[in-house]
């Protein structure tokens, strides 16, 4: 993948010296496990909490759930850096987009953003969001603009390097008309199964909800999480 | 004329930096170890840096040793660095590129102070900063932390070389955070006192200066607070030299002298100046 091998090239640039440790030359990533479920009246999106720089964790209560306007969210991964910096820009152009307009922005503008930002500048980032929020016209929505540049709406979108180990998981129990706290469950349930599996992903599970009412974030700590079979 | 490869005629202009020289570096240094030879490498900071929220502000604090590949270049170097009256950072990585991009941050913080007309922020500071290391794409080596106390209340962020910031109650920074890390993890709490708060910063740099190869001498701290900045250089001097047990010298006549000759050399001298070496 061109972007991965941009990130590669990066490494060697710095002195290969004995004194920094492996995991202080890396790239910030954010590993990561991200996910939205759309329902009727809104969207619930999820997320781990780990940042690492190879090896190390550099951050283990990292909020991936940026908020872009006030009824639309994204969640990052890949690069730390890269999604940070593609977050800010299009929180800037929303809302000046946003008073131009004197109306709340939509969902899929947002989206838009992202992409013509993420596509127009794909082999020099190392980023996979989920834009989800509620607008008037269209309530919940989830958009997802993976690595590339594609944009594309989903009911339900998982993101991330612990995403493959729940497309399984996904697949079999999402149902289309579930309402929020089935939702919610769903959504913690996948992050779950995704942090035991995946070495980049861990820490708490942080949730938020999007509505016409407003937004209601949650954080569920480790030992708290749903159990699951453990050999 | 010189064509970059990037932006043949056919092809849309783009704008931003082009890189296309790092990669070329890249293939020369490569080429020049085959050769024996190597390219100069830059002064890294080693480094561990690390900074707290306790109850009243912040506190930052960092080692002093400076390296050169394996070398000790300067065993008591600054690495808390003056933003603004209220604000500090902590540099570690490639040393100039912390300096310089801290000094820049000063002065834009204090025109932008100005054109404001009011205290500079923390979080403005940070925000410059990530966006010029990304910016630099991660080509200038420099993870900060910055720490300081405004108008909405006590900050502390870290910064790395690609642009990522991470906003947390306690950081560390450098190859001696893990290290410092460990420390902190075990002992910090949410609003600690002043005493309890700066000895737990001085052990975290203490770890780091005992456990990593690229931190040492002595322990920094910066305590900062709504009344202001308490800047204690060298507050702890952890790894002092060792004092020798005994005496190694052999007493004259030990070895037996079996011939003597003395040669006098017929130099004039021509001139005689001392210089004292600064040696504090």
């Amino acid at each position: 993948m061109a972007a991965s091998v941009a990130v590669a090239g990066a490494q060697h640039l710095s002195s290969v010296s004995d004194l920094v440790p492996d995991w202080a030359r890396q790239e910030v990533s954010t590993g990561t496990t991200i996910m939205a479920v759309e329902f009727d009246g809104g969207v619930v999106i999820g997320a781990d909490s780990r940042t690492t720089t190879g090896a190390y964790i550099a951050n283990r209560v990292t909020d991936k759930l940026t908020p872009i306007h006030d009824r639309i969210f994204c969640c990052r991964s890949g690069s730390a850096a890269d999604t940070q910096a593609i977050a800010d820009a299009v929180t800037y152009q929303l809302g000046f987009h946003s008073i131009e307009l004197d109306e709340p922005p939509l969902v899929r503008t947002a989206a838009n953003l992202f992409k013509e930002m993420c596509y127009r500048y794909r082999e020099e980032l190392m980023a996979g969001i989920i834009v989800a929020g509620w607008d008037k016209r269209r309530g919940g929505q989830v958009y997802t603009v993976p690595m590339g540049g594609m944009l594309v709406r989903q009911p339900v979108s998982v993101g991330g390097s612990g995403s493959s180990y729940v497309y399984g998981f996904v697949d079999s129990n999402y149902r289309s008309g579930m309402s929020k706290e089935e939702c919610l469950r769903f959504v913690a349930e996948a992050l779950t199964l995704a942090m035991e599996r995946d070495g980049s992903s861990g820490g708490v599970a942080r949730l938020a909800v999007i509505t016409e009412e407003g937004l209601e974030r949650r954080v569920i700590l480790g030992n708290e999480l749903p159990k699951f079979f453990s050999a | 004329i010189m064509m970059n490869i990037d932006q043949r005629p056919c092809e849309s202009q783009r704008g931003g930096f082009s890189f296309e020289n790092s990669r070329r570096n890249a293939m020369l240094e490569e080429n020049l170890s085959k050769l024996g030879y190597s390219a100069p490498k830059a002064r890294k900071t080693g480094t561990t840096i690390a900074g707290i929220m306790y109850k009243d502000g912040v506190i930052l604090g960092a080692d002093t040793r400076a390296t050169d590949d394996m070398v000790v270049a300067d065993k008591n170097c600054m690495k808390i660095h003056y933003i603004a009256p209220n604000i500090y950072c902590c540099g570690a990585g490639v040393a100039a590129d912390a300096e310089i991009t801290t000094q820049m941050m000063a002065s834009n913080v204090e025109l932008h102070s100005l054109s404001t007309g009011r205290p500079p922020m923390v979080v403005t500071v940070t925000r410059q900063l990530k966006q010029l290391l990304f910016r630099y794409q991660g080509h200038i080596g420099s993870s900060l932390i910055v720490g300081g106390v405004d108008a909405t209340g006590t900050h502390l962020y870290s910064i790395y070389p690609h642009g990522s910031t991470d906003k947390l109650p306690y950081l560390t920074m450098g190859s001696g955070a893990a290290a410092a890390m460990s420390v902190f993890e075990d002992r910090y709490k949410p609003n600690m006192e002043l005493k309890e708060a700066k000895t737990l910063v001085r052990d975290a740099i203490a770890a780091g200066i005992f456990c990593d190869l690229g931190s040492g001498s002595n322990v920094d701290l910066c305590v900062i607070t709504k009344a202001g900045v308490e800047y204690l250089r060298g507050y702890d001097q952890p790894a002092q030299k060792g004092r020798k047990q005994g005496e190694y010298k052999y007493k004259p006549g030990t070895t037996a002298v079996l011939t003597k000759t003395v040669t006098p050399l017929s130099l004039d001298l021509v001139e005689e100046a001392v210089h004292l070496m600064d040696t504090k």
